[in-house]
């Protein structure tokens, strides 16, 4: 074969036009959630797409999206992490005790939580590939420790259910600016937190569709031992994706303790569902091997819109939770109509 | 035919009789309507403007106490012509992005708890800066002037505590149990403190997990099972009085229950002396002052308080009193 024939002329290759490619894109079925619920707020709220009002809605969404980020990743590569909601909390408290109590600058403590959070990751990543329990065990496990030594240490070592404020040591404006400040765009307050989840989808998209790594996460969620037996290093990519989603909870946490300077224990139950939702509703499979980052930060978007948006059209929020479900089945059926739309067209 | 037309008539008349045999001549909903009836017939007694105020707690979902609170509101809302709004989230950041959403909204009024005050902090002073009149109320005594709300409507949960504190003395009681049902509440930590203050006792505190009750239930049977010497249970909310109640008959122990906050439940207990003593903030009082004290702001630049506190208890409350309230705690108001 000449270099100077047409690379489409290989009969192996099936031509895909560039629709059939959007098709079969993970996240397409929440994008059109997503739209789907704009508009509907948009005309249901007063007040929904004014600059601040959505500002508040990108925000309630970051905190969320930050999460999902690495939750999703673990997805595709197959696992799940309970212990991700406490973890956030665990990881808030480490760094406000250390440096309270070490009278350190505010950014030691946010190394310290960083290696302490980075371990915890480690040990469910780590627990897991050499057990060989299952995630959901594993990580429920750890889920229920965390629970207990955030309100236990946190007694034990402030003598009170929250931490002591450190809102007037040294090193505070400076990590604050990073992780919890406002930045004026327009006359409109943006959180800072909306910048690191773009951010995180940005590396996130990177590492999965351009990298070695992102085929790893990809091969290990779709066929672990096939993975294996082609040599990727499963064992390895579960424990840097249960780090990852340490890393996420590290900055969550910081941003927790950074914008209201103490923080209360006993909070973070519960909310890893959230994000494993708006992974789901982003277009992951529960699994595994399929999915985007870009998908869960739809999701997250579809989780901030709603929660706020009920609250802008003025509605009864004990429905709230109804909602959210109601959402979480209709997207999800959405997305596997449309894949397999996109898998029949083949 | 017609021996179908008999079994048909038979059958007719039989239903009627068991439906009319079924019928309940007390409680349900007919017994409810009637107390509706009885209670505050709502229409608006002003004609200010149509104010919108919004209501944000850290209440979690279902809670009986905020009902009440919500009650007080609602009624004062009505009076009032205010449309209001409620919600509620227990989680700190949620919250505060909920006081965020009202701002958004330009409501003319704020009425927030302050349970987690620093995590409230950023979204309070964002509503002063609109312009928006904020109060507080139940929890952030403390902290509800130096934020730079109006007033504070609520109960010191300190003098609270050490209200319970005394009565427990009053009582002769040794040995107490604080039953905290919301770890990372700091209302409740500083109530268990109160009654430590001045119980002459020991006093030890449990914390259990209030959004499931049979963990509590167990929880509280296995430490009177654990410690005969406990002679008093003191629970923080109405719900779970009724609950160490069934876990000290389980353990068969003999502590007393004494408990924050009333209910039609602890009303009736104290009532038959199942119950010790409650003491009440009165939920009802919280909810209405604080819809009427922004309107009376928004209306004549009233503020009530003179920059402390408005306290809406303790009010101890014990078996002679309670039939008075059991009409009221049945309606819900109290």
């Amino acid at each position: 074969m000449s270099a100077a024939t047409e690379p489409a002329a290989d009969e192996r290759v099936l031509p895909t036009s560039s629709l059939r490619r959007l098709l079969s894109r993970p996240e397409l079925g929440s994008v059109v959630g997503a739209l789907a619920v704009l508009v509907f707020f948009a005309c249901a709220a007063d007040g929904f797409l004014r600059a601040s009002s959505l500002s508040t809605v990108l925000y309630a969404s970051s905190t969320i999206g930050i999460m999902a980020v690495p939750v999703a990743l673990l997805m595709i590569g197959g696992e799940f992490d309970l212990s991700a909601g406490v973890l956030v909390t665990s990881s808030a408290l480490v760094s406000s005790m250390f440096s309270y109590q070490m009278t350190a600058n505010a950014w030691v403590g946010v190394g310290v939580s960083l290696l302490v959070a980075l371990a915890i990751g480690a040990f469910n990543g780590f627990m897991l590939t050499r057990t060989k329990l299952p995630s959901f065990i594993v990580t429920l496990g750890t889920f229920l420790m965390l629970t207990g030594m955030n309100l236990g240490f946190t007694k034990l070592i402030d003598g009170t259910v929250s931490t002591k404020t450190i809102g007037d040591m040294e090193g505070f404006p400076s990590a604050h600016a990073v992780f919890a400040s406002t930045l004026t765009v327009g006359g409109v307050g943006v959180k800072v937190t909306i910048l690191w989840w773009l951010g995180l989808v940005a590396v996130a998209s990177w590492i999965l569709l351009r990298t070695r790594t992102g085929n790893w996460i990809f091969a290990v969620g779709g066929n672990e031992d096939a993975a294996r037996a082609v040599g990727v290093p499963v064992a390895r990519t579960k424990i840097g994706l249960y780090m990852g989603v340490a890393l996420g909870a590290w900055i969550s946490g910081q941003h927790l303790l950074f914008s209201f300077d103490a923080v209360q224990s006993g909070e973070g139950v519960g909310n890893e569902l959230i994000y494993i939702i708006a992974a789901v509703i982003g277009g992951c499979l529960i699994t595994g091997g399929y999915g985007s980052a870009v998908g869960s930060a739809v999701g997250a978007l579809l989780f901030g819109m709603t929660s706020k948006g009920i609250v802008f059209a003025e509605w009864n929020p004990d429905w709230f939770k109804f909602f959210l479900g109601a959402m979480l089945l209709l997207a999800t059926l959405l997305n596997a109509w449309v894949r397999k739309r996109a898998e029949a067209s083949k | 035919m017609a021996r179908f037309r008999t079994w048909v008539g038979i059958a007719l008349a039989g239903a009627l009789s068991v439906s009319l045999a079924a019928c309940s001549s007390t409680g349900g909903k007919r017994a409810e309507d009637a107390r509706k009836a009885a209670a505050a017939q709502g229409r608006a007694a002003v004609n200010t403007p149509r104010w919108t105020f919004a209501m944000i707690t850290h209440s979690g979902d279902g809670d009986t106490f905020w009902d009440i609170v919500q009650s007080g509101a609602r009624q004062a809302a009505v009076k009032d012509n205010i449309k209001f709004l409620y919600s509620h989230d227990d989680e700190a950041q949620q919250q505060a992005q909920l006081v965020d959403a009202a701002v958004d909204k330009k409501v003319d009024g704020i009425i927030v708890t302050l349970a987690k005050p620093d995590a409230m902090k950023a979204a309070v002073a964002r509503a002063e800066k609109a312009g928006i009149p904020v109060i507080t109320v139940n929890s952030g005594s403390e902290e509800s002037k130096a934020f730079g709300a109006l007033t504070h409507i609520g109960q010191d949960e300190t003098i609270a505590g050490e209200a319970v504190g005394d009565e427990l003395n009053r009582r002769g009681r040794k040995k107490a149990l604080c039953v905290l049902h919301e770890q990372g509440n700091v209302g409740h930590e500083q109530r268990c403190d109160g009654v430590a203050e001045t119980f002459r006792g020991r006093l030890q505190k449990l914390y259990v997990n209030g959004t499931n009750m049979p963990d509590v239930q167990s929880a509280i049977e296995a430490k009177l099972q654990a410690d005969k010497s406990v002679d008093s249970v003191v629970t923080l909310g109405a719900p779970y009085a009724d609950t160490a109640v069934k876990a000290r008959s389980d353990a068969g122990s003999k502590a007393e229950v004494d408990t924050f906050d009333l209910n039609a439940t602890v009303a009736a207990s104290l009532k038959n002396g199942t119950l010790g003593f409650a003491v009440d903030q009165q939920p009802y009082l919280q909810g209405y002052q604080a819809v009427d004290l922004l309107w009376l702001y928004k209306y004549n630049g009233d503020v009530l308080g003179g920059g402390k506190p408005v306290l809406t208890g303790p009010q101890i409350i014990t078996k002679d009193q309670a039939s008075a309230l059991a009409d009221y705690t049945e309606r819900g108001t109290r």
